[in-house]
């Protein structure tokens, strides 16, 4: 017998195989492409084509629920590879220009004396997503939105190379180094609280994410508390509100208090 | 006859070698996330382990035991010297430098994606690359078991294929067309991802692609283990396989629906529509098929050896099998397996009742009870039984290879029944940490730690394994005669044409691949709103 003959439908073996092959497939997609969709009491299809296409995985335009405009402005920034890398000295020191009207607060060296956060050697991505949303008003301060109002893109990029040079130095509120609690090293995985660490520095580095060794508690406990609150909404998918709206007050306090007595040293070079 | 054995040794104690060492770390996962031991603060360890341990188990080891079998089986069933041993040593080759390509950036850290690759997580282009070249290596044994089935048929015209060897192209050409799926989403998707060209990735179609082959290469691990059933175990209990035209037709099924089933790893993702969710949901269904014609077949294969060493009565036959000899115990403790594994496979594929249990570790108390257990031991029955031959040395350890097997299933059974059962409380998979502290995780410490104890009697069983291999490698030389497979009740004389090619299985199998994945990954693949930013592993 020659191959011919096989795959020829006067063939018994290739005429039975052929036959129950197509009537599974018709049957099981007539079950699931026309009976389940139409036995669904909660769907509701324009007819037997809107029922098959939604079967087969066609989007469906929702004429009901359009998607609700943001209440307000979300983070657009978009970092490519190109954005932030190596800075060139001319850049670093016209940040270091545009950054005597941040001393203020943040200190000449990077180290603010006050509660807002240290500079010094922070990631650049982290300082440009931060001045981007200042600037667009995905983040909100009444001290920080007016300065940030005006900045171009150059020269937030500018003040990013330029921050992200500083040398880590100590923090003006060094306090005996507690040792990591619970929460810091283990999260709390059945509330979906991850480690700090695992975005934050000490196990992985997600971009974006800034190294919180040193930082006043003051800031830090007031940033958890307005992520927990939804009134800070910066963060990439909601993950810092969705952290810190799951973290018990005495939690918040003791992730606080352990970061603003760690040293900054101990922060992990960005590669 | 057995010609090229240096050929098949080299791909078993490769598999053997890596196995042990995969072994080595799942038995570590399974510690350090068990309440036995404090956690190690850096999930990064775990899933570097989880990464290697998978790599390693789904694709190197039981492509390596495919492959050797396979090249013994072509030259033992068809009585012929394998056509193409440069070609053979060079697959070998392929799948040794892509497997130590593929762990060196795993080692390192750089591609601790899981061995399903989980995009948008994008790891280091070699352990991609790496995975490709095994992939390619094995393509290449499946050209050769081709080659060589073609040069037997044209000397021998109309005459029954040998059904291990039937059996073993079937495994092969299932293997070569299931490894699209993943080979496109790697090179089209994944690696240009890795290698910079693209920075975003449609990670839907990705998985779709994955999903292509995620299922059938459970049936390309299987069929090893199915060609044991039918061709190894009669044979060495004395028996006669109770039908050939069973085993070709149960073949032929695997071949046929093994492949286009694969959404059902799918279920709970939002970008297949529910429609082929259910199709696919329809054909895992026929994919009992074949086991249940199997286990039919293999269990009166059981009863003929029985009755013929004097076995009477109902059910007094069973007493009468041969106990002491380890390929029936194998054969026993893979039966007992697949029965546990097939019930629960049941739950997975039904679209309804995997919700409850969808990506729990019931999930991995299923495939390690399935692959790890009802295969893996009949990988070692396939070793034991062909040590001799290869070696030319005599096998004296009966005792040592008893006590394995039945370690290694008692080990499988302590670590995977209470690894199903937290999976029923909802303890989730792919985690490193547990809390065990929280009251709600609390009851569920005492299932994992006995898991534990049974990963610490599988690495018992691991070691005893590859040490009976090894002295069976330094026994006095001893002359095992020619390599025989079983012999049916009703030895095939003529063989209609379908059930002695492969021809039409082949091409059913790419129509209902057309007809079950092909709008799924057009509708994905022509939409331009899919694709999301990558996740590189590691970077900053």
């Amino acid at each position: 017998m020659s191959a011919r003959e096989l795959f020829s439908l006067r063939n018994p073996h290739t005429r039975t195989a052929i036959s129950v092959t197509v009537f599974v497939f018709v049957l099981s997609a007539l079950i699931g492409f026309i009976l389940l969709p139409l036995a669904q009491p909660h769907l509701q299809f324009a007819g037997l084509w809107d029922a098959i296409c939604s079967a087969a995985g066609v989007p469906r335009g929702t004429s009901s629920v359009e998607n609700a405009p943001a209440a307000a402005p979300v983070s657009k920034v978009v970092l490519t590879s190109g954005t932030l890398a190596h800075p060139s000295q001319q850049s670093i020191g016209r940040g270091a220009t545009l950054a005597q009207r941040c001393a203020i607060c943040h200190g000449p060296t990077g180290i603010s004396r006050a509660d807002s956060p240290n500079l010094a050697g922070q990631y650049a991505a982290v300082i440009y997503k931060e001045l981007s949303d200042f600037r667009s008003g995905a983040r909100v301060n009444a001290v920080m939105t007016p300065f940030a109002t005006n900045l171009t893109d150059q020269e937030i990029a500018d003040l990013a190379a330029y921050y992200a040079y500083l040398p880590r130095l100590p923090a003006y509120h060094p306090e005996p180094q507690l040792k990591p609690t619970r929460i810091v090293v283990y999260g709390a995985p059945t509330r979906g609280i991850a480690p700090c660490g695992s975005c934050h520095g000490s196990l992985d580095n997600k971009t974006g994410s800034p190294w919180l060794e040193g930082q006043s508690a003051v800031y830090l406990k007031a940033q958890l508390e307005a992520f927990a609150s939804g009134q800070r909404r910066n963060d990439i998918s909601a993950q810092m509100r969705n952290v810190a709206r799951a973290m018990t007050p005495a939690e918040i306090e003791e992730a606080a208090a352990y970061y603003a007595s760690q040293p900054a040293e101990v922060v992990k070079a960005v590669e | 006859m057995l010609v090229n054995r240096r050929l098949i040794l080299a791909h078993f104690w490769l598999a053997f070698a890596v196995f042990g060492l995969a072994l080595l770390l799942g038995a570590w996962q399974m510690f350090v996330r068990s309440p036995l031991q404090t956690w190690l603060s850096n999930p990064e360890w775990y899933y570097r382990s989880l990464t290697a341990h998978g790599t390693v188990m789904g694709y190197v080891f039981p492509t390596l035991v495919a492959m050797g079998f396979g090249y013994a089986i072509s030259e033992a069933s068809l009585s012929q010297r394998l056509i193409g041993v440069r070609w053979a040593w060079t697959g070998y080759g392929l799948l040794a430098v892509g497997a130590v390509m593929a762990m060196v950036p795993v080692a390192l850290g750089r591609a601790s994606v899981l061995y399903t690759f989980y995009p948008p997580l994008i790891g280091n282009a070699f352990y991609y690359i790496g995975v490709v070249l095994v992939v390619v290596g094995s393509w290449i044994w499946v050209a050769l078991m081709s080659v060589n089935l073609y040069a037997w048929k044209r000397v021998n015209p109309g005459a029954p294929v040998p059904l291990a060897m039937f059996a073993n192209v079937a495994g092969s050409y299932l293997w070569a067309w299931t490894a699209v799926g993943a080979a496109l989403e790697l090179l089209l998707q994944i690696i240009p991802v890795a290698l910079g060209l693209k920075t975003t990735i449609d990670a839907g179609l990705a998985r779709v692609f994955f999903s292509w082959t995620l299922h059938a290469i459970v049936y390309f691990w299987l069929v090893p283990t199915y060609i044991a059933y039918y061709t190894i175990v009669p044979r060495a209990i004395g028996g006669r396989l109770y039908s050939d035209t069973m085993g070709r037709l149960a073949f032929i099924l695997f071949l046929v629906v093994a492949m286009p089933i694969g959404i059902h790893h799918t279920f709970a993702d939002p970008q297949v529509g529910a429609g082929f969710k259910f199709i696919h949901s329809a054909f895992t269904a026929l994919v009992a098929l074949p086991t249940l014609l199997t286990v039919f077949t293999i269990c009166a294969s059981v009863e003929i050896a029985s009755r013929l060493r004097g076995g009477r009565g109902a059910f007094g036959w069973v007493r009468a099998l041969p106990w002491d000899n380890p390929i029936m115990l194998a054969v026993a403790f893979s039966f007992v397996m697949l029965g546990f594994g097939g019930a629960g496979g049941l739950i997975n594929m039904s679209y309804q009742l995997d919700a409850t249990i969808h990506n729990t570790q019931w999930i991995t108390g299923h495939f390690h009870l399935i692959f790890g257990g009802a295969i893996v031991i009949m990988y070692f029955a396939i070793a034991y039984d062909l040590w001799p031959h290869l070696t030319g040395r005599a096998f004296t350890d009966f005792r040592l290879m008893r006590a394995q097997l039945w370690l290694w299933f008692i080990g499988m059974i302590v670590t995977t029944f209470p690894w199903h059962y937290v999976g029923i409380l909802g303890m989730p998979r792919r985690m490193a940490y547990y809390d065990f502290t929280n009251p709600a995780l609390a009851p569920e410490a005492i299932q994992v730690t006995i898991s534990v104890i049974g990963a610490v009697i599988l690495v018992i069983s691991g070691a005893l394994f590859l040490t009976v291999l090894i002295r069976g490698q330094r026994a006095p030389l001893a002359d095992a005669g020619p390599y025989r497979f079983s012999i049916a009740l009703h030895p095939p004389t003529t063989v209609p044409m379908a059930l002695n090619s492969h021809g039409l299985w082949f091409a059913l199998m790419v129509a209902l691949t057309i007809t079950n994945y092909g709008f799924p990954i057009l509708n994905l693949a022509v939409r331009s709103d899919t694709s999301v930013p990558a996740v590189y592993v590691g970077a900053q």
